[in-house]
């Protein structure tokens, strides 16, 4: 028999697992990879991989992880966008799945962006 | 339990399994398993997305994105192009029948099928995967029993259903807090919680769905009804028919008791309870509910008059509280969210919502849940997408066999419990099938009445001999044998029938010939006096005929006629000799010209 406390954790457990199934998006932070051939060749799919090991072993609720085609900057890639609620996309760009778990902890955890990783930081370059 | 980043939503429902989901789903995890994407993309086989038409529907999440009538060939692409590089597969994704609008960036809520829509009894099904307890607990499962349980006294439970204003979804309408109330103040050594899931009518799936797609829901709000009026034993009355929802209440009721959601000393307050399932074998008189409590104890189904009504002396002779699945299917909500809640939604005297099942002559054919009070066109029109090929409305069937049918100018009519038997009908379950001008409504009488005389019992007179009558004189009518005087008959068995039958079948077995009389007695005069069927419907009331300026005389429809009734020249027009003419259409539907009608 499973008591009151050892069902609500079941049900957040649970949440976070189908959290993207949810209609209201409002509070869900997006991780979006872009996955088109360019992204593929350059290495997105270790680095989706990474952040998805990542947010597992965080146990992160309100996180998902989604792929999107290809948006023209294909020297840059592979590219990932970090979307918090309520705040302007993040673009990351020559992602690799060592630079992930800062990414995680400083940008999605902590909500402040790891500026020399951005765009902004390669274009200034 | 990991975390995935995109589930794959299969519907497992009846009419998608029936369309090949299950080959889908298998499809998927074999092509997601060859693209190494299984620790990625996880496939879940859910309940009906209401949408049936549309089947077999598969949603892909987090986008949303929705696929309709995905065929097994059609997964490879879904798998290489969407879940392996993120491109949504355009043509496979849902298009409204009325606008063509896809819905790629649209959210499922957005679609014009959902978009009237407020899903309470149904919130769970397409959503959660049935067979997995964990998923509805995320979906606050079984909250309402622990607050219910932890919380509430039983009086307070019982008021909060009684003023959330919540009636039977069965059909009949009663208060349901009122049938808890009765059955809370019976004094018994014993009581029982029962849930009709006999759904019989034809066309009829709510409950079906309901069972199939979140069974707990179910299980939950008989525990809860069990704490209000003191049973510790349900029985759930089901259909051998419904396979899935046996299959998957059984899973549910094993996991229920895995985590003492059922059983002995639920939460540890001293409350016991546990369910039972109970196959019927397919009558339709079980749905009744006293013949449903005599199935349960092993006995021939067949009602019995009441008083004494189940909350005095039901299932054993015991107290019993009986509740139809859709009506459960609210109770846990009412728990958790309050009866004010509840009571906002609807009309001033049916509050909530309600589920229909819509068939017949529409586009979209599914499950809809709509709040009390809606009107028939909005449902029609605005949810159901109208007729298919431009036909015209004619009517709409409502409560099934028991129900009546409406016709177009009483669209307008907000449905509700009330409205219904105002208007010559009545809510019944929520089957709702609706009829264009091809439909005879002469017809359609004969087809219901037909289905009561196959399931009458037989016990009573009236509806043993009184319905066969009824049945034998609309035989009579819509082959051309009608008499002056045979619609006066009609309504003189009906309203004897309805008068004195012992059980709900009987007394409401006459409603489709009443109803269609009321609304389409032209039509019955007709067939009578004129020998004719103004739908062009039935076979002996009608003849083909070949317009002689149309006709080419290509001689198409002289070779398809399987009696050699069609004769002519060639580029010739050419005639029927309606003393060979079969009636079989055939050379209607060869002919290129139009040359061929029915009159």
């Amino acid at each position: 028999m499973k008591s009151l406390a050892e069902l609500q954790a079941i049900r957040e457990k649970t949440l976070n697992r189908i959290n993207l199934r949810k209609e209201d998006e409002s509070d869900v932070t997006r991780v979006v990879i872009g996955m088109a051939t360019c992204g593929i060749a350059a290495g997105a799919r270790p680095v989706m991989l990474a952040f998805m090991d990542e947010i597992n072993k965080r146990g992160l609720n309100h996180v998902t992880v989604s792929q999107t085609g290809c948006i023209g900057m294909c020297r840059l890639e592979p590219m990932v966008d970090v979307i918090t609620p309520g705040n302007e996309k993040v673009t990351y760009v020559h992602m690799t799945p060592e630079k992930v778990g800062r990414v995680v902890a400083e940008h999605i955890v902590n909500g402040r962006p790891v500026e020399e990783y951005t765009i902004g930081a390669a274009e200034d370059k | 339990m990991d975390i995935y980043r995109a589930h794959v939503l299969c519907c497992g429902g009846t009419g998608c399994t029936s369309s090949g989901s299950a080959q889908l789903i298998e499809r998927f995890e074999q092509k997601i398993a060859e693209n190494g994407l299984e620790k990625e993309v996880k496939v879940i086989r859910t309940g009906c997305f209401g949408l049936c038409e549309a089947g077999p529907v598969v949603i892909v999440y987090p986008e949303g994105t929705f696929y309709s009538r995905v065929k097994v060939e059609d997964v490879d692409e879904i798998v290489s192009e969407h879940l392996l590089k993120g491109r949504k597969v355009q043509h496979l994704v849902y298009s409204d029948h009325a606008t063509h609008e896809q819905n790629a960036n649209k959210a499922l809520a957005d679609i014009n099928f959902y978009k009237h829509q407020h899903r309470i009894a149904l919130r769970n099904c397409g959503v959660i995967d049935p067979e997995n307890i964990d998923e509805y607990l995320a979906f606050d499962g079984y909250k309402a029993l622990e607050k219910a349980l932890t919380t509430m006294t039983r009086e307070q439970v019982i008021e909060e259903v009684l003023k959330s204003g919540l009636r039977g979804r069965g059909g009949g309408g009663f208060p349901t807090g009122l049938k808890w109330k009765f059955a809370a103040a019976s004094q018994a050594d014993q009581k029982y919680v029962a849930c009709n899931a006999d759904e019989g009518d034809p066309g009829a799936f709510m409950d079906r769905s309901v069972l199939e797609g979140d069974p707990h829901a179910v299980l939950e709000a008989m525990a809860i009804a069990g704490y209000a009026i003191g049973a510790s034993e349900g029985y759930i009355y089901v259909r051998a028919e419904y396979p899935i929802a046996v299959k998957r209440l059984e899973i549910a009721i094993g996991q229920a008791r895995d985590y003492g959601l059922l059983g002995k000393n639920i939460f540890d307050t001293g409350f016991d309870f546990d369910i039972q399932i109970r196959l019927g074998a397919g009558a339709f008189v079980c749905g009744e509910e006293t013949a449903l409590m005599r199935s349960i104890e092993g006995k021939r189904g067949e009602p019995t008059p009441r008083p004494p009504f189940p909350a005095v002396k039901g299932l054993f002779a015991k107290p019993t509280m009986l509740n139809n699945v859709e009506t459960y299917a609210n109770v846990a909500q009412i728990i958790l969210k309050g009866a004010d809640w509840f009571a906002s939604m609807g009309t001033e005297k049916s509050k909530g919502t309600k589920v229909f099942a819509l068939g017949g002559k529409i586009n979209n054919t599914g499950l809809v849940e709509v709040p009390m009070g809606t009107p028939l066109r909005t449902i029609i029109y605005d949810i159901g997408g109208g007729i298919p090929g431009g036909k015209k409305f004619k009517a709409v069937q409502t409560g099934g066999p028991s129900g009546g049918c409406l016709p177009a100018e009483l669209l307008d009519t907000p449905v509700d419990y009330d409205n219904l038997i105002a208007a010559g009908s009545m809510m019944g379950s929520g089957g709702m099938i609706v009829m264009d001008e091809d439909n005879c409504m002469v017809d359609i009488a004969r087809f219901f009445l037909d289905f009561t005389v196959d399931e009458s019992c037989g016990k009573c007179a009236p509806c043993r001999i009184g319905t066969r009558r009824m049945l034998e004189i609309l035989q009579r009518i819509v082959s051309g044998k009608g008499e002056e005087g045979d619609i006066e008959k009609l309504e003189n068995l009906a309203n004897t029938i309805k008068a004195t039958a012992l059980c709900g079948l009987g007394q409401t077995a006459p409603n489709p010939v009443l109803s269609t009389i009321k609304f389409f007695r032209h039509e019955y005069e007709a067939h009578i006096r004129d020998k004719k069927c103004p739908a062009h419907h039935c076979q002996a009331l009608l003849s083909y005929v070949i317009d002689p300026a149309k006709c080419r005389g290509c001689t198409a429809c002289a070779r398809v006629c399987p009696g050699g009734a069609i004769s002519g020249e060639v580029k010739q027009p050419h005639v029927i000799d309606p003393a060979k003419c079969l009636k079989c259409g055939a050379c209607m539907e060869k002919c290129r010209f139009g040359a061929i009608s029915k009159v």
